[in-house]
């Protein structure tokens, strides 16, 4: 097989394992946009640290959720593993394979096992072609005779929950949900492996919402597909991931599994960003303890030093300025960067340890039990102040 | 029921004469497919210090409503049926003129989309600038500390180096904040916010709230919050008004919208919100089908295709009244009595409804 030849300079042990089960695994990831500047001549004068550092894996079957604010490169990583955008270092294979610098040729066979639904479903179809134009084009292109295509169409409608009739409709007459649906069904058309969802229903009513959701549900089950679902709504992400991984100016704060998150957030952004959802219950929002986090993420071309959440953190202190904290492993596969972890006894914060897939940059310590900002309950959280 | 008590005396409860009355406000606008009749028969009362909120999903007539009370949709294939009555003035059919004096200094309006509502060739301070003159005869030096000001108030940080920066300068929660310097700059008595934070990240959408609720607080402005978003209503709104398809089918009190709601739509949409604050059930209930397109709407009730309680009565059109004995500002548009609501609402997971109460005590 020729991705041999390409694998040779890997020497990372997981290789093996990649095969059975893993179905992406993105190592040490890197993605930089450079801005340039200059006449005549570009320099490069700066880099977007979009993807800084980032490593971890999607298994086979899961759904990975993956969360943060604009700016923190979820987009951006969303977009390298579909290899839309070449990473500036680090690997990324898909099912064992190496992928990161894989050319047009080497990529085809590969494209058809990953596709991707948008954000907007206004913007992600082209209105001048029709229904059945739109969900057979991947066909064509990946070689299903002409006269198999209509019938493959209706199929795949027929999934989604659209009726036959809308076959030959242009996308403006449809709503929203349904042009959702139609982006979903073009997704499938090819049966493939892996579906990268960016966003998939933060431009719908929520009721539509709820419906989107559980489409994605029962195709998933149906097809066995496996999902990386990049949203910035923590509450739908809940609903449908079985881990998440949360990211913040391009680096991993928390991978944990989904449940756990919301109960036992270890990393006080995972705990900001939770509690700066408004709930939708009147008692239950008054009674609350929140920390509003105030100002605003810093620009990711001149990323903080030590931790990038400290100029922004409650509990940051000397070290979160200077060392970068490891992804420290708690127990359940937890994973957090953080000096100071919130939500965890003693004995899970000693118990700790460094786990192999934190960044090069970041330091060896792993924070220390003693200092009292470990145990509690997720209700006893720092100090709620309001921002001055 | 407000709240909690607010500490400040000009944050003043709901109460007494009404700032603004909107009565049978209907809007339809004239098309290639026919009339569209986006707003039917709106009634509603704001009172100094409340804040409103009008939830709905896209094409409920919630910004058209909101937009027609600063005189933003008229054209001439709109068609305005109704009252909006503002301080001794009649918003709906005014002149050009009167408009103006109330546009902007009296009711102010902030709009969903902050990359998209400033102008971008001119300093923010100038757009504010601008806005102060227009209403009073003020200086440049002093309209221009006013708004530095304004721009302080609302959480910009070196406000006075800032105002002469252009709005690409600034990110979208700041340019949000802009937005709200500007409607303030004339101190309105009543703020129209459209969807003002959904274009924002959940950590600037919490200080935006925050902000909005400290201004009412100081200033004693009134807020209509058009919004989609239920859980933004629960943090800041004192009192909801539901819209579906044109028509609001439900109103009443924060506390009465969450915790007694009579409309299945009402039931439906607070049933179908995926909740961060709960584990993950085996299926999100959805409300099965689509909104009705405003062209072609079903006879009666609106909801009345999409609805698992529908009967016979359905077919006339539920009046707006008050149902329940000792609510009489709680009112909504549903031929079910108030028994048979109770019964209904509550149901079993995965369906359309309130999640059964013994199962809500468990958080």
């Amino acid at each position: 097989m020729s991705e041999t030849e390409n694998q040779t300079e890997n020497q990372t042990a997981s290789q093996e394992d990649d095969a059975n089960g893993c179905l992406v695994d993105v190592e040490h990831l890197k993605v930089f946009f450079p801005i340039k500047e200059g006449f005549i001549v570009d320099r490069e004068v700066a880099r977007v640290h979009a993807v800084n550092d980032v490593t971890f894996k999607i298994d086979e079957g899961e759904t990975v959720g993956l969360v943060g604010e604009s700016g923190c490169g979820k987009t951006t990583m969303s977009r390298a593993i579909m290899r839309l955008i070449d990473a500036t270092d680090g690997t990324l294979r898909f099912r064992g394979q190496d992928i990161t610098k894989a050319g047009r040729k080497k990529m085809e066979p590969l494209r058809r096992q990953m596709q991707m639904v948008f954000q907007d479903p206004f913007a992600s179809l082209n209105p001048r072609k029709r229904v059945v134009q739109i969900i057979g084009q991947p066909l064509r292109l990946h070689g299903t005779p002409r006269n198999k295509v209509e019938g493959r169409v209706r199929e795949l409608l027929d999934q989604v929950g659209l009726a036959p009739e809308h076959l030959n409709r242009y996308p403006h007459e449809f709503s929203g949900g349904q042009r959702q649906r139609i982006g979903v069904a073009r997704a499938l058309a090819l049966e493939p492996k892996l579906i990268v969802l960016d966003e998939p229903v933060s431009a719908l009513d929520v009721s539509v919402q709820a419906q989107i959701i559980n489409l994605l549900d029962d195709l998933q089950e149906e097809f066995k597909l496996t999902y990386l679902f990049v949203a910035h709504d923590l509450s739908v992400v809940r609903h449908v991931s079985d881990r998440i991984a949360v990211m913040y100016l391009g680096k991993l704060m928390e991978v944990s599994p989904s449940e756990e998150l919301y109960t036992k957030p270890i990393h006080p952004y995972t705990f900001a960003l939770l509690s700066a959802i408004p709930i939708p219950d009147p008692n239950e929002n008054r009674e609350r303890q929140r920390i509003v986090v105030s100002g605003e993420p810093p620009n990711p071309i001149d990323p903080p030093s030590g931790c990038v959440f400290h100029p922004r953190c409650p509990r940051a202190t000397d070290v979160c300025r200077e060392v970068e904290p490891p992804l420290a492993r708690y127990p359940n596969g937890h994973l957090a960067a953080c000096h100071h972890p919130m939500n965890v006894t003693a004995e899970e914060i000693r118990a700790a340890t460094k786990d192999d897939t934190s960044p090069f940059s970041c330091g060896d310590e792993l924070p220390a039990p003693s200092e009292g900002n470990g145990a509690g309950p997720a209700t006893t959280s720092p100090a709620s102040t309001p921002p001055s | 029921m407000s709240a909690d008590p607010d500490p400040a005396a000009t944050g003043a409860p709901p109460s007494g004469e009404p700032l603004l009355t909107v009565e049978d406000l209907k809007v339809s606008f004239a098309t290639e497919e026919g009339v569209v009749q986006a707003v039917e028969a709106v009634s509603f009362e704001l009172a100094p210090g409340e804040i409103l909120a009008v939830v709905g999903e896209s094409g409920s007539g919630k910004s058209v409503t909101a937009m027609t009370l600063m005189g933003l949709t008229r054209s001439p294939n709109a068609d305005f049926e109704g009252t909006a009555h503002y301080k001794g003035t009649e918003l709906v059919h005014a002149s050009e003129d009167q408009l103006r004096r109330v546009r902007g200094a009296e009711i102010a309006m902030i709009f969903q989309d902050p990359m998209t509502s400033l102008n971008p060739v001119h300093k923010i301070g100038r757009q504010i600038v601008e806005q102060i003159q227009e209403h009073e005869a003020l200086p440049d030096q002093q309209a221009r500390e006013r708004a530095v000001e304004l721009l302080d108030r609302v959480g910009i940080p070196r406000a006075r180096e800032r105002i002469d920066n252009y709005p690409f300068e600034f990110s979208g929660g700041m340019r949000q904040r802009v937005m709200i310097a500007l409607a303030l700059s004339c101190n309105p008595s009543v703020l129209i916010a459209d969807e003002p934070t959904t274009a924002l990240d959940v950590t600037i959408q919490a200080q935006i709230l925050q902000r909005m609720r400290e201004l009412r607080d100081e200033t004693g402005a009134a807020i209509i919050l058009v919004t989609h978003d239920l859980g933004v209503v629960a943090d800041i709104a004192d009192r909801i008004a539901v819209m579906y398809s044109g028509r609001i089918v439900e109103q009443g009190t924060l506390d009465e919208i969450f915790y007694d709601p009579q409309h299945p739509y009402t039931w439906g949409l607070l049933g179908s919100i995926a909740r961060v604050d709960r584990p993950r059930p085996e299926r999100l209930p959805a409300i099965a089908g689509l909104p009705p397109s405003l062209a072609d709407r079903p006879q009666g009730c609106h909801f009345r295709p999409r609805c698992p309680h529908e009967f016979g009565k359905c077919s006339e059109v539920p009046p707006l009244e008050a149902r329940l004995d000792g609510a009489p500002a709680h009112l909504d548009r549903c031929w079910l009595t108030p028994d048979e609501k109770r019964e209904r609402r509550e149901v079993r997971p995965g369906e359309i409804g309130l999640e059964a109460k013994s199962e809500a005590g468990a958080a």
